[in-house]
């Protein structure tokens, strides 16, 4: 199996950035190829989007591709934080990723920003002054989806996500608000694309409904093969389930799907409105939730900068920590583990015209923490 | 535990054997033959898949998407084998899987280029599409019945192939002594050529399969390749017998592996912690198989002495 270490080894040869002064220097490190780039594509044009807008002169973004490689991402992180002497990192999806990078990342002086990953770890014990969460902690969406089977009278639920950090959060967080009994909970592999095991164990298990967590490529194989298995069982999932890049790819077999999400495209708010007309306009294609989190962190970011200059670290902390820009969620505020405390919705998929997207069905939960605030001591 | 769900996983393991042993069939006969490591493979099995997919959403067949699959993979293969492979015969294994590797990166970003980020839609035509009632109340998917009477039937054809047609020999022969075939006049590098392209078609092939049951998307081969690499050092590498009974021992192993380890794990530990571990373990498993396998057969189940 030599050939296959040779493999990883070339994989983690970097790619060469362009070095160049500026005031304020981002360093993103995002997927931007494999099975999860959808993800890291709409993280970055999300991002990119809120920085061309503001136009300002003195922001630099590098950003870089961690081919969903925790040690690939770590050897980024710690080239742009010494060689590059980037002032705030971004950009992580997978929170085995971020588990890697941002606590060695915030212990050298760096902020870090997360677009997407919120792994339980960062928001209680290790959680850190210089670690923002501006999407969520994993288990908040998984927790709505958890009060949304509650309510919706689903007593026997079958339960499966990726064995990763946020897959066990997934779990974790279903089965804190969820109060019926448990048909079967698996862990299946980070990347797997074939379900058939285990849709044959949800057929034999006498569940009354499904509950999965698969983001990316993985959620796409398992409803198409869910579809064609004749087990027509109602699914619930997070949004990560069902997001805008999914969706197209599942097709018909996704329709009436309820997922949740603290963001969607018609949500009514100004900054929404705008957003989702602009992510149009340059990208060609609806934007996803992954997409919106990008926007948000990157005007969350602007906002600190009119307040404070990023090396006056404690009042660009405050000024992050007061969160005084326009969410596309609409109201958004930190927590005092700088982890958002916001509205989660529900959502059912339907289709508009040829695509295939979400419409908001009611809220989950309402001005949501997550559960982990209390174990955090900064 | 009912025997119907386990007579299902082994339905399932039968099925993920056959989609290894596609792409397996062609590793090992590329390595058999040429003696070269083509770590390229899984990019051919993406080019099939892409292909698919995009014939499919032209024509609407799914009938013509398989057949664009297996010409665009196998166009694909002969021209890799014209252009890059051809001038590696004679160079070392480094050497090999350096040029392969970079030609993983070329596909892959070529097909970025071509078709974005984004997974591509391709979905079993319909009347593939739902399940069967098998013998005994098993409700199995009439397309996973499908891929494994597919490559029970390619399985059949490539024995065939090899034991009873004129280039059979000429493959058997080029893998024992390839300056003799040569010296007797065989045309040593359209040989070549032409395993190259029916390894690549049938890797293309199982791409487009496997695609219209997961996700069409760049990078999708490499996980594969990982499996068929185990596939072929378990059955020994240059063996078509070989990779066949590989690549069904890995597609059990890991399938029931998957369902029953966690199981059995709950005997002694809570259902989290044993859906956790026994996940992790049969994640494991197939390579410790391999381990195993290697420790009694060094040069696989039906290799040669290597």
């Amino acid at each position: 199996m030599k050939t296959i270490r040779m493999l990883a080894m070339a994989a983690a040869i970097p790619a060469l950035a362009v070095a160049a002064q500026a005031d304020t220097k981002i360093g993103m490190i995002t997927t931007l190829s494999g099975g999860g780039a959808g993800l890291g594509v709409d993280v970055r044009d999300g991002f990119m989007l809120a920085i061309e807008q503001d136009g300002r002169e003195g922001v630099e973004v590098v950003i870089e591709d961690d081919q969903r490689k925790p040690d690939v991402a770590v050897q980024i992180a710690d080239r742009m934080i010494q060689s590059e002497k980037v002032d705030i990192l971004t950009g992580i999806i997978w929170s085995n990723l971020a588990m890697a990078v941002v606590p060695a990342a915030t212990a050298q002086n760096v902020f870090y920003l997360s677009p997407n990953a919120g792994p339980s770890a960062l928001a209680g014990k290790r959680c850190h002054p210089n670690y923002f969460n501006v999407a969520w902690q994993n288990d908040n969406l998984h927790e709505a989806a958890g009060a949304y089977a509650n309510e919706a009278g689903l007593k026997n639920s079958f339960i499966l996500a990726p064995n990763y950090p946020a897959g066990q959060d997934a779990l974790t967080g279903y089965k804190r608000m969820y109060q019926g009994e448990l048909a079967g909970e698996i862990y299946t592999k980070l990347g797997q694309t074939d379900y058939a095991a285990e849709i044959a164990q949800i057929r034999a298990s006498g569940a009354d409904s499904v509950y999965f967590f698969l983001p990316g490529g993985m959620g796409i194989s398992f409803l198409k093969q869910y579809a064609g298995s004749g087990v027509d069982l109602p699914v619930v999932g997070p949004a990560f389930s069902f997001d805008q890049g999914i969706l197209q790819a599942v097709g018909d077999a996704a329709l009436g799907v309820k997922n949740t999400s603290q963001w969607n495209k018609d949500l009514d708010n100004e900054a929404n409105a705008e957003f989702v007309v602009s992510f149009q306009e340059k990208y060609g294609r609806l934007p996803s939730l992954y997409a919106s989190q990008g926007f948000d962190t990157a005007n969350l970011i602007l906002s600190a900068l009119d307040k404070a200059e990023v090396s006056d670290q404690d009042a660009f902390r405050a000024a992050l920590k007061a969160a005084e820009f326009a969410s596309v969620r609409g109201d958004f505020k930190f927590g005092d583990n700088h982890h958002p405390i916001q509205d989660i919705y529900v959502r059912e998929v339907i289709k508009e015209g040829d695509v295939y997207t979400n419409k908001i069905i009611a809220t989950g939960l309402s001005d949501h923490a997550d559960a982990y605030a209390g174990e955090c001591k900064m | 535990m009912t025997y119907i769900l386990v007579l299902e996983q082994i339905l399932n393991g039968l099925q993920l054997g056959m989609m290894l042993f596609l792409m397996a069939a062609g590793l090992t006969l590329v390595f058999g033959v040429m003696g070269l490591i083509n770590l390229a493979h899984g990019s051919l099995y993406m080019v099939g898949a892409f292909a698919a997919a995009a014939v499919a959403g032209w024509t609407g067949s799914f009938l013509l998407a398989l057949i664009a699959s297996l010409a665009a993979a196998a166009a694909a293969g002969a021209l890799m084998e014209l252009v890059v492979i051809r001038r590696l015969y004679r160079r070392d294994h480094l050497d090999q899987v350096l040029a392969t590797f970079a030609l993983i990166l070329i596909f892959s970003e070529g097909t970025r280029w071509l078709f974005g980020s984004f997974p591509l839609f391709l979905d079993v035509p319909s009347y593939l599409s739902g399940p069967v009632s098998l013998p005994g109340g098993i409700q199995y998917p009439l397309y996973r019945l499908t891929i494994i009477l597919i490559g029970l039937a390619i399985a059949a054809g490539l024995f065939l192939l090899i034991a009873r047609t004129r280039i059979g020999i000429q493959i058997r022969a080029g893998e024992a002594d390839r300056e003799m075939i040569a010296a007797l006049g065989v045309d040593i590098s359209k040989l070549y050529t032409l395993v190259f392209a029916l390894g690549a078609a049938l890797a293309g092939l199982a791409g487009a399969l496997v695609g219209a049951i997961q996700s069409v998307q760049v990078g999708m081969g490499e996980p594969v390749l990982i499996l068929a690499f185990v596939v072929i050092v378990i059955g020994g590498i240059g063996s078509i017998k070989g990779a066949l009974a590989g690549a069904l021992l890995v597609g059990m192993t890991d399938t029931l592996g998957g369902v029953f380890l966690p199981q059995l794990f709950t005997l002694f530990m809570d259902p989290a912690s044993a859906a956790s571990a026994g996940a992790s373990l049969a994640s494991m498993l197939i390579y410790i198989l391999m381990a195993a396998i290697l420790l009694v057969r060094p040069s696989g189940l039906y290799g040669g002495s290597a």
